[in-house]
């Protein structure tokens, strides 16, 4: 039992926290309100190689343990959860995804484009109707021989707009259900494809979410993949990686409010002492505390297991599910010790209180995480 | 051309400092330990001048002397971007002996430009600099605030007093470097830090220790004091704190 970090995750942890507090910090408030993407902040995490964590250097990526990611990706959102989904999307399912399951020429052709960051991921799983129940999916590629042909709308797309690589699910086989679905790598400008309007969301708000459509899209063959109905699989596969990243993200977003909430309760005094000298307020600290530690700890287990080639599935979603609940009860407590000021934007816990919540519903929502655990704990 | 930055190894500027055996030996239980900012500030602007076309800097090197321990702070240094080190295999203990070991280990290795923070931020005695400089028997500046090349020569910016001066250098020479010779230290990539293993690490063994300085105590300054309110417009109970409470009028 160790629970040491290498010296490579301590100083990527750091580098990620020096880069939030220096300069994510500046800009968080603003680009919310404006609902802005960190266009200036991407090109400086380029350049200091977050775009490619997890990626061999093979491929042009920096060859990081899923243990080091999780630690940057925490560190991001402690400041700007946004930056974070960006970041974890990109890294977890859009590289992993082509690294994981892509053959040698989608490796070759995405690869360096995404882990240099030149290109940015996104996955277009979710549908208008087809949210948690991920394998009804309506969009329809139709084998046309030497490609496939895409129509059909995804809903709730992170980096839609920003992105264009997208691994994108649809159904080949609408008679074998799930067993018909296929994965595909997709260039944003392929003929036919449109966006939808930037979606005016509750958090979140510098990362860009739309809804895409497919209209007659032309998708070669070889950019299928895996084997011919092999998308379910896929996507539930990438999943399990995804949640080990928003997981981490909500561990983020709990912590940062977890620090503001601390440095605040020592600082402002109420009836003649400081907040943190009220029994009320030290308890709900401790309570924040534990909270985010178990988090932390779920988090950095399922990352453990990933690294070392074990199932990881179950440790996955019990992370998801726990950090992104208590990233809502954390950050609900930490809004309610600032008081007044918890409720305006310049103590920014208001702001981690909107984000908190779609942890709890992207990347499968807490009661599909909770189907998850049943279901690994029945099988054994 | 090539520059060296000499680095201590100090505990992280928020440690709770705290004193054992009796207040001689400062506890190191639970430490992290950091580049000194003043070095790696340094360490920023050698990298800075090192990529400006046309500089003539070809490499940066790091040295710090002490036992394997220190070698996560050598490592970061080298993540940042230096492209060797150079770890005298021996404890730091005070700044005579530190600046001996750093002057013996790299007495031949020729060395345009020495940098040095100006002081280390845990024991602050700003001598290291300027001894390095006696034992190579080169000259020094101190208070540097800027280092620039320009036509293979160092053009260097030192404050004094109500202004700034700036001189032009003839290398080898050592720069005691202070605040403002980088705006804020680089942070390490990816890439840097995952390479930081694979760059050369060489470590010498010391000249035979020669310490001038033995620490007899440490003490904790005061505890600060309470801080107390007084409302903006009530002058009277401000004095009179003052004269009952304080005793200083």
């Amino acid at each position: 039992m160790d629970f040491a970090f290498t010296e490579e995750q301590r100083m990527i942890q750091q580098a990620a926290r020096d880069y939030a507090e220096r300069e994510l910090i500046k800009d968080v408030i603003e680009r919310d309100t404006r609902a802005e993407f960190p266009y200036e902040h991407v090109k400086n995490l380029r350049e200091l190689g977050f775009f490619g964590m997890m990626v061999s250097p093979a491929y042009g990526g920096i060859g990081m343990d899923t243990v080091g990611y999780c630690m940057a990706i925490e560190e991001f959102s402690k400041i700007d959860a946004s930056v974070g989904v960006l970041l974890a999307v990109h890294n977890s399912l859009a590289c992993s995804g082509i690294e994981k399951f892509g053959n040698d020429f989608q490796k070759g052709k995405y690869l360096p484009w995404l882990a240099s960051g030149e290109k940015i991921g996104a996955f277009l799983l979710s549908e208008p109707e087809a949210g948690s129940d991920a394998s009804r999916q309506k969009t329809l590629a139709e084998d046309k021989g030497d490609h496939y042909l895409l129509n059909g709308t995804k809903n709730w797309i992170s980096s839609a707009d920003s992105g264009s690589v997208y691994i994108t699910i649809a159904q080949t086989y609408p008679e074998l259900g799930h067993k018909g679905i296929n994965a595909f790598i997709i260039d944003k400008d392929s003929p036919g494809i449109s966006l939808g309007p930037h979606e005016d969301k509750m958090g979140m708000r510098s990362s860009d979410t739309h809804s895409v459509m497919f209209t007659d899209v032309k998708v070669p063959k070889e950019n299928r993949i895996g084997e011919d109905g092999f998308g379910f699989k896929f996507a539930m596969k990438m999943l399990e990686i995804g949640r080990i990243g928003i997981a981490a993200q909500a561990t983020g977003i709990a912590a940062g409010a977890l620090e503001r909430s601390l440095k605040y309760a020592q600082e402002r005094k109420a009836f003649g002492k400081l907040l943190i000298e009220h029994q009320a307020i030290a308890f709900k600290l401790a309570d924040m505390a534990v909270r985010v530690e178990n988090a932390r700890n779920l988090v950095h287990k399922a990352a453990w297991l990933k690294d070392q080639g074990q199932p990881f599935g179950m440790a996955s979603s019990m992370a998801k599910q726990y950090a992104a609940d208590i990233a809502m009860e954390v950050t609900t407590e930490a809004v309610q010790i600032h008081g007044g000021y918890g409720y305006v934007k310049e103590y920014h816990v208001e702001r981690l209180m909107r984000d908190a919540k779609v942890t709890q519903i992207y990347e499968g929502t807490s009661e599909i995480q909770k189907i998850v655990i049943a279901r690994a704990l029945v099988k054994g | 051309m090539k520059i060296l930055i000499c680095m201590s190894n100090v505990p992280d500027t928020t440690t709770k400092v705290r004193f054992k055996d009796g207040n001689t030996v400062f506890d190191t239980t639970g430490v992290q330990w950091i580049i000194n900012p003043w070095d790696e500030l340094a360490l920023t602007r050698a990298l800075q001048l090192k990529e400006e076309p046309g500089s003539g800097i070809e490499k940066v090197t790091v040295i710090t002397v002490g036992l394997a321990d220190v070698e996560p702070t050598i490592r970061k240094a080298l993540a940042i971007g230096a492209d060797d080190a150079i770890r005298v295999n021996s404890q730091a203990t005070d700044a005579y002996d530190v600046a001996r070991q750093i002057a013996e280990a790299i007495r031949s290795e020729g060395y345009d430009l020495i940098m040095c923070g100006i002081e280390s931020s845990d024991y602050n005695n700003s001598m290291v600099g300027g001894m390095i400089s006696e034992f190579l028997d080169i000259p020094s500046v101190s208070s540097v605030s800027s280092v620039t090349v320009e036509n293979g020569r160092f053009k260097v910016k030192r404050e004094i007093d109500g202004g700034k001066e700036t001189l032009s250098v003839t290398a080898p020479f050592v720069a005691i470097v202070q605040k403002g010779i980088a705006l804020e230290p680089r942070i390490p990539s990816m890439r840097g830090i995952m390479m930081a293993r694979t760059k050369p690490l060489k470590v010498v063994e010391p000249v035979a220790p020669e310490v001038l300085v033995e620490h007899i105590r440490y003490e904790l300054p005061p505890a600060k004091a309470k801080c107390r309110m007084v409302a903006e417009d009530n002058v009277r109970e401000l004095v009179q704190l003052l004269h009952t409470e304080a005793k200083i009028i």
